[in-house]
């Protein structure tokens, strides 16, 4: 069966390229989180990655509860990684970011919680407007760029993720290059989204902040009227973009090469469409904020600082080929960078908003499947 | 009339309680927006609707499920085709199958199942073993003399042998329709994968985004007061004419011969071709072809919280199921089934909505136990307490009341009768009843996902993971192996009853 050979040979190679971005993290990180005091002293001032003059992780220790909406597969061995480094002990509870941000609004100040680390920014400012959060640090903040991280400045972006359209080259010559052409009758039946995915949400809180209420509603109505085909989860859309069961897909950038990773590029004939300068090209981020009533706020503070680190924004490049948020680092190859990109102008604690975008997707008839 | 024991009626009042009590945050929540905003989210046209569509579904499964389970049931304990004992525990052992288990199984085989015939399909197929299962342990305590008369007088044909113990046994039809329609209606997994627009996937969104539990919490309401309409509908069907059932199995009855048997046993292999082989040969195909992601470490791991969590929940909630088992089986009056009916309340609560119940007074009440493995297992008593009540109670009021009457005249007190003749007696349906307990612990998601200690993962927490990501690799080995493990239990269930 040389297709399961070549599956497994594959999957081993992920597991070796995985190992080798793990030694490299332990190598950057011992340098950045280490906290010894050679490491400090001989690090030269220009590369310093996290370690400031007020470095959190110099004092921190003893344990941490993290709330983490990210999978266990893609961050457990960044957890413990970090552990090594810092001798801080991490318990991970994972789950789905919205229901973790119900889980910690309804526990209220009696969370357990010590870290949410989100999917996504909406669940985080969810969190940040309960009052939930405590600032974080300007050592951490300062690495981020301020589209990427909250303004109120109590959760940092860790990771970004681009809404592209995924088109099928041998359904579709010219895919729609923003959200206006998807209304296209050419189109109709021939799309198919998430509707309780929260990316997809988050684009549709974007709308509504950047057109308003009333263009929204027009906007999605005349989506509605094409007639879109709804699948549980973006990696389903992926699939059935990449099987022509439909020719275009609203996803995030990478579920193309998660699919490329599993099966082999020769495998997989489905393409990214970027929309640059369009809402529909809007990038949004995974992120970290440290809850206020936590008995370890040294702690919280160091664990956001070392997803802010270089290793750290490597490891995501590396293994969820998402984008970096920290300056000077390279994306994954072949893709756009952010710049490229030129996203949407949006402050991303707006996307928390999440409520009335519901509202208004159960209103047109979008948000149930 | 006999007052039943007090050291019976405390217990069932406290395990009441432990079901009723997720009710009061509902409550709370609810009405924190004013008693205007309930009635205008209920009043809408899309709640309406909604209420339409979940009915026509519950009712629909459970109605098939009846015309499915009958029959299959009377051809395994009356009817005199080969292995009827095989046949029994394999219409039995769908109950392991998780919902969505079933329903990625067979969407991610044919997508354009999506919608009403998938929901539909899938939980037929996933809880038909609900009305199967109380129909086999009726028919099986069937007074033959009633068959025999009937033989007699020349209504030998098996159609109308099946009619005639179907009218004796409407009671366990009626209970099993019951938990089927109540199943169907708090179902999250069938419906999500479905993609059917259903109650529980509103209230799911609703919570989910964490920030408008107002309506979620109306709609739970809604959900509570058709439940309780469900539970009313129940008693009338129940009649009262159970007396025809004789105190214990008559297992050395006489079979009947079965006119056409092919088309008897083409019938039971359909329906476990459908229920059965098909999810397995779904999951084996993904195991074969995909191998495992995990190390044999991590599944044992998730295998042995899955079983120390459900076993827990299982001892837990027989003893809280016993008293009001017995209270409703054997001392029927308005007040025990009134007990009774309250344990069916939370059966009609999506998990989800218990479990974010449980976190909002966890955290409040029960700190020190708050995503310990206690609280999980408090949850799942509210959960399962009605499967547990319901094979108890069936148990129990098919002791006769002669047996009390004759304890009595030798000198044998209240509590006496209930320790010394009608526990003994009772034991087979507590086995069953615990089985039972386990099977739906070890398939539980949302309570389990929101409540399960930091860092435990079970069978169906890491199968959900994967399946939430269509990665065939990591969920093979987990849908195998709850597949695997919850058929134990429910081969105990099926046997016993």
């Amino acid at each position: 069966m040389p297709l399961t050979r070549s599956l497994k040979t594959k999957a081993r190679r992920k597991a070796a390229l995985a190992m080798a971005s793990l030694t490299t993290l332990a190598l950057l990180s011992l340098a950045a989180c280490g906290g010894s005091e050679t490491s400090e002293n001989t690090q030269p001032a220009s590369t310093t990655a996290t370690s400031d003059a007020n470095d959190p992780c110099e004092t921190a220790s003893g344990s941490l509860t993290v709330y983490s909406g990210r999978s266990e597969k893609l961050v457990a061995d960044l957890f413990s990684q970090f552990s090594t480094d810092t001798d801080i002990d991490v318990e991970v509870r994972y789950g789905d970011s919205g229901e973790l941000a119900g889980q910690i609004l309804t526990e209220g100040n009696a969370t357990p919680a010590d870290v949410f680390f989100s999917q996504d920014a909406g669940a985080l400012g969810a969190v940040s407007e309960a009052g939930l959060f405590i600032e974080l640090e300007d050592s951490i903040l300062n690495r981020v760029a301020a589209m990427y991280r909250s303004e109120s400045n109590n959760w940092v972006g860790t990771s970004g993720r681009a809404r592209v359209v995924l088109f099928n080259p041998t359904l579709v010559a010219t895919p729609p290059t923003s959200i206006d052409e998807l209304l296209d009758p050419q189109w109709k039946g021939k799309i198919g989204f998430a509707p309780t995915n929260a990316s997809w949400q988050s684009f549709v809180t974007a709308l509504r902040v950047l057109r308003g209420e009333d263009d929204a509603r027009t906007w999605l109505e005349a989506f509605d009227a094409n007639k879109p085909v709804a699948y549980e989860k973006n990696g389903a859309v992926r699939d059935a973009v990449n099987a022509g069961e439909v020719a275009l897909g609203l996803v995030n950038h990478y579920y193309l090469y998660e699919k490329i990773a599993a099966e082999g590029a020769e495998n997989v004939v489905a393409q990214n469409q970027y929309l640059p300068g369009d809402i529909g090209g809007l990038v949004n981020v995974a992120g970290i904020g440290a809850l206020e009533n936590s008995d370890n706020p040294e702690g919280s503070q160091c664990l956001a600082s070392y997803l802010v680190s270089d290793s750290a924004q490597g490891f995501f490049v590396e293994k969820s080929f998402e984008y970096p948020l920290v300056d000077g680092l390279a994306p994954f190859d072949g893709l756009p960078t952010l710049e490229e990109l030129d996203p949407p102008s949006i402050d991303l604690s707006d996307l928390q908003s999440i409520a009335e975008t519901q509202e208004l997707l159960n209103d047109v008839g979008l948000l149930s499947l | 009339m006999t007052r039943p024991p007090l050291a019976l009626v405390l217990p069932g009042l406290l395990a009441a309680l432990t079901s009723i009590a997720p009710l009061a945050y509902l409550f709370d929540i609810a009405s924190d927006r004013g008693l205007d905003f309930v009635w205008d989210e209920i009043w809408q046209q899309r709640t309406i609707e909604l209420v339409a569509r979940s009915l026509f579904l519950a009712a629909s499964v459970s109605i098939v499920s009846v015309f499915i389970s009958v029959p299959a049931a009377w051809l395994v304990t009356r009817g005199d085709i080969p292995f009827r004992s095989g046949w029994r525990v394999l219409l039995a052992l769908p109950l392991a199958i998780p919902s969505y288990l079933a329903a990625f199984a067979w969407i991610s085989w044919r997508p354009s199942l999506a919608g009403f015939t998938g929901a539909f399909v899938v939980l037929t197929l996933v809880t038909y073993p609900y009305v199967f299962l109380p129909v086999c342990a009726a028919l099986s305590r069937l007074n033959p003399a009633i068959e025999e008369i009937a033989v007699i007088h020349g209504r030998g044909r098996s159609l109308q042998l099946i009619l005639l113990a179907a009218r004796q046994v409407r009671g366990s039809i009626a209970t099993g329709a019951l938990l089927v329609a109540l199943y169907v209606l708090s179902d999250f997994g069938a419906v999500a994968t479905m993609r059917y627009d259903a109650f529980t996937w509103v209230i799911y969104s609703s919570y989910r985004s964490g920030f408008n539990p107002s309506r979620a919490a109306i709609l739970a309401i809604v959900l509570v007061l058709i439940a309780l309409a469900l539970l009313f509908g129940e008693k009338i069907l129940r009649g009262q004419n159970e007396s025809l059932l004789s105190a214990r199995s008559v297992d050395a009855n006489p079979r009947h011969r079965v006119s056409i048997k092919p088309v008897a046993i083409a019938f039971l292999s359909t329906i476990i071709v459908f229920a059965l082989a098909f999810p397995i040969w779904r999951v084996v195909t993904w195991v074969y072809r995909y191998g495992s992601e995990d190390s044999m470490a991590d599944i044992a791991t998730a295998l042995w919280h899955s079983v120390f969590f459900s076993g827990l929940a299982a001892l837990a909630t027989i003893q809280l199921a016993l008293p009001i088992g017995i209270l409703a089986g054997r001392y029927p009056s308005r007040s025990t089934t009134l007990l009774e009916q309250s344990t069916y309340v939370t059966h009609a609560l999506p998990g989800i909505v218990i479990a974010i119940s449980m976190v909002f007074l966890g955290v409040r009440l029960l700190e020190p136990i708050y995503l310990r493995t206690p609280l999980l297992v408090i949850a799942y008593v509210a959960l399962f307490l009605p499967v547990a009540v319901g094979s108890i109670r069936s148990a129990a009021e098919q002791i006769p009341d002669s047996l009390d009457e004759v304890s009595r005249s030798l000198g044998l007190s209240q509590w006496g009768i209930v320790r010394r003749v009608t526990l003994p007696l009772l034991a087979p349906g507590l086995l069953s009843a615990g089985a039972l307990v386990v099977l739906a612990g070890m398939k539980e998601l949302p309570a389990t996902m929101l409540l399960r200690p930091t860092g435990s993962e079970t069978l169906a927490t890491r199968l959900w993971t994967y399946t939430s990501v269509s990665d065939y690799a990591g969920a093979g080995p987990y849908a195998l192996a709850i597949i695997v493990f919850v058929s134990i239990p429910t081969a105990i269930a099926s046997r016993r009853l």
